[in-house]
């Protein structure tokens, strides 16, 4: 394997320190042809460098990442309270080569509004000594779904040009795996755990990225950092429409999720082929849009997994399999089946 | 010898006389100011300021981007993003809404952000009430801010302008909070002295700079701002192996804070002819008295004018007025405080089980005498009560039984409250 060559510090006066976009600035969508992603990791440098002290087999370095691959120029990250902030940037150290902040847990996108304000004043007043900077969120299910969501609804109300990027594990990870609005149904979690009477968490997971479709913004999509051609394009797109932008991504956690640390991104491909987590993105002109492998499931039913396919590698559904659970097992099933039919209806180009 | 008649840059002629409220004054001062991110959420009394604002914006007088944003806590949420991006960043409230924005109020602070609030005091619920007291000062009382109170609109102006320059200085580098007294400022028109736009502009040295800082991963210093050519990284996690450090760093800041706020109070002196004690206290009549007054914001205004009365009657009576809250000035008090017999701090709010926020002060001010003069405590116009001079004179003549006797048997006492 060919070593990495890092960019060497410090860069020229006025240039970003971390100019590593794959996508040079004016591209329009073509894909390069001899690009793998080997070669992405060999020749690419992200704005998470090595060293953070996130667990082997998180997915939310991925997220970082790929995201990072995607930039189109300088660009201000801004993160909410969670595994990826106190992973990254345990003081003296941090990993970001990015410029960075966090403030509190639920107000990473009225911070980002902050920023972009603040960007636009000094464009405005000839002080800012860029053309453009992007601005982008990182933040995890909990400051999304439930504590931090009035304030992106405020963001996404007020047409900020903020791309938001949740990264879904699907319980409060950070503080030791407590439900929260985004796990599904039937997990089991420390604060839902599968009990003698109750079988984890009770109520359905909130749908995040369809409530964000609801707030008219330019774009939304869904993604996983396992589909990560299909992720870096959703991240370009997010960045260059005016205004906000929503990217749901589900990002494995195998502490909470309870499984091994090298099967993270086989879950999450699982996860789209069972139609757990369909792929797509929702822009006001075209509406839905299926992409990637949920379009191939839309065009040929028979690839459409069970959803034991999706629950057997994981602990946190463990209980489901057991015999007297089947009913619940069923209803899970309805309940992906229902969805991903209402998605069918609803996507422009599924087949109809 | 000749005795020069001082003249200040801008003369009292070139000054433009104009009326208007506190909170107008407050948002006239902000225009003037340059100010790049105004985010705000309304709220009682606080309202007109970013109403009156929010006309300059739209009326296309100033360059500033307006957030009107869903909550006070994202209003200082957006304010810390928009100060740490580089922008110069104000916003106003009040009561409620501080308390809502409280957890951020803290982040602020910490981060060093030269954020400028406007602090229109009101009382917390419950019981609700829209009127003024000290309640959500005391409430961010150890948050880190700059903490400074005003008597009157004209102060309200000049203050808030000075807030700017205070909180940039790069020998302070933390956020000011600018209190006005809800409705007896916020909403009383009075007339006060305007400077010319450019002339604010030179004062406050035209945009806001940055400081520089040292960074272990660059060979030089590097500006403390969100840039993507030097990268920093914001509000890391520090745990009990940097935590304490940091903290004790606010600290040493805090420390620089007198002597800026005192120079400035001089800068602004020679501009205009204005100032207002020696900027951190304002003591009137305190250098031969027995008996002094110890208050802040609009109830100063009231008690000097009693004060005055009673000078001109011969009584040894003097006011303190306390400009500058946090960082508090302890060894100025217990100098100035050092030869009076009887000192009563007014305390515009209290916290149940405890003395006012500004009796401890004073109390832990005087400490170290020698000779400690009496102390009492006098809480007043909780809710927005009033405090007429009728009551202040009836205070007095309380206060000074007490110097007869020489001993104070009730500390905190209730100033008109039905019993």
């Amino acid at each position: 394997m060919t070593v990495q060559t890092l960019p060497e510090f410090p860069v020229k006066k006025g240039e970003p320190a971390y100019k590593v976009w794959i996508f040079e600035p004016g591209w329009k969508g073509e894909i390069p042809l001899n690009f793998n992603l080997r070669q992405l990791a060999e020749q690419k440098r992200p704005v998470l460098l090595p060293g953070h002290r996130l667990c082997a087999g998180c997915t939310a370095p991925l997220v970082v990442k790929l995201a990072s691959f995607a930039l189109r120029g300088p660009t201000i990250f801004v993160n909410a309270t969670g595994c990826l902030e106190v992973a990254s940037t345990i003081f003296p150290y941090t990993s970001w080569a990015a410029p960075w902040i966090h403030v509190a847990f639920e107000n990473a996108a009225a911070v980002a509004g902050g920023v972009e304000s603040a960007i636009k004043a000094l464009k405005k007043t000839g002080r800012l000594p860029y053309d453009h900077v992007d601005v982008i969120v990182f933040a995890g299910d909990g400051g999304t779904f439930d504590i931090g969501f009035q304030a992106l609804s405020g963001m996404a109300e007020r047409g900020h040009d903020v791309l938001y990027i949740l990264y879904d594990n699907e319980a409060y990870m950070n503080t030791g795996i407590q439900r929260s609005g985004g796990t599904p149904q039937f997990a089991s979690t420390t604060t839902s755990p599968a009990g003698e009477v109750i079988p984890g968490k009770t109520q359905a997971k909130k749908p995040i990225a369809d409530i964000m479709v609801a707030h008219r913004i330019p774009y939304v999509a869904t993604a996983t950092p396992a589909h990560w051609m299909d992720f870096m394009k959703k991240v370009r797109r997010g960045l260059e429409v005016n205004g906000p932008a929503f990217i749901h991504a589900l990002s494995d956690c195998n502490r909470g999720w309870r499984h091994e640390t090298d099967i993270s991104v086989e879950i999450m491909r699982r996860a789209v082929d069972t139609c757990y987590f369909p792929l797509w993105e929702w822009t006001p002109e075209q509406g839905y849009m299926l992409t990637d492998r949920s379009l191939a499931i839309a065009r040929n039913p028979a690839l459409k997994q069970p959803i034991e396919k999706y629950i057997e590698v994981q602990g946190r559904f463990r209980h489901l399999l057991k015999p007297e659970n089947k009913e619940l097992l069923k209803q899970f099933q309805e309940y992906v089946d229902k969805v991903w039919e209402d998605l069918l209806r609803r996507a422009s180009n599924a087949p109809k | 010898m000749e005795k020069t008649v001082f003249k200040p840059k801008i003369p009292i002629e070139k000054q433009v006389l104009t009326t208007a409220n506190g909170d107008e004054a407050v948002a006239y001062a902000v225009k003037q100011s340059y100010v790049d991110v105004v985010a705000a959420y309304p709220i009682t009394p606080q309202t007109i300021i970013v109403e009156k604002y929010s006309e300059f914006v739209n009326d296309g007088l100033v360059h500033t981007e307006f957030i009107p944003v869903e909550s006070e806590h994202s209003a200082m949420s957006a304010c810390v993003g928009a100060a740490a991006a580089g922008a110069r960043a104000f916003t106003a409230t009040s009561s409620q809404g501080l308390a809502l924005m409280v957890e951020i109020v803290y982040i602020a602070s910490a981060l060093r952000l030269p954020i400028v609030m406007a602090v229109v005091n009101r009382a917390l619920s419950a019981p609700i009430n829209i009127h003024n007291d000290h309640s959500d000062a005391y409430l961010m009382r150890d948050s880190g801010w700059i903490q400074l109170f005003v008597e009157n609109v004209q102060e309200t102006y000049d203050t808030t302008i000075q807030a700017f320059k205070i909180a940039e200085d790069p020998r302070v580098q933390l956020p000011v909070a600018v209190n006005l007294d809800g409705f007896f400022l916020s909403h009383t028109l009075e007339n006060f002295y305007m400077l010319p736009d450019d002339t604010v502009y030179e004062f406050l040295g035209g945009p806001r700079k940055l400081v520089n800082v040292k960074v272990d991963y660059f060979s030089e210093e590097v500006p403390l701002v969100l840039n993507p050519a030097r990268p920093l990284t914001f509000g890391s996690l520090d745990l009990y192996d940097y935590y304490f450090e940091h903290k004790v760093q606010q600290v040493e800041a805090m420390k620089n804070v007198p002597p800026v706020v005192r120079e400035i109070n001089e800068e602004w002196y020679k501009l205009t002819g204005r100032r207002y004690g020696d900027g951190v206290v304002d003591a009137y009549g305190v250098e031969d008295a027995d008996i002094v007054i110890v208050a802040m914001g609009s109830g100063a205004g009231t008690i000097r004018s009693v004060v005055k009365k009673l000078r001109e009657k011969g009584e040894k009576i003097g006011l303190l007025k306390i400009r500058m809250f946090r960082p508090f000035p302890y060894s100025d008090i217990a100098e100035i405080l050092s030869g009076a017999k009887i000192v009563a701090v007014m305390d515009k709010a209290i916290g149940p089980g405890s003395f006012g926020a500004l009796y401890e002060d004073i109390a832990v001010s005087l400490y170290d005498l020698d000779e400690r003069p009496l102390l009492l405590d006098y809480i007043y116009g909780l809710g927005g009560r009033d405090l007429p001079p009728s009551l202040v004179y009836r205070m007095i003549e309380e206060v000074k039984k007490d110097l007869e006797s020489k001993s104070v048997e009730r500390k905190i006492r209730y100033l008109g409250v039905r019993e």
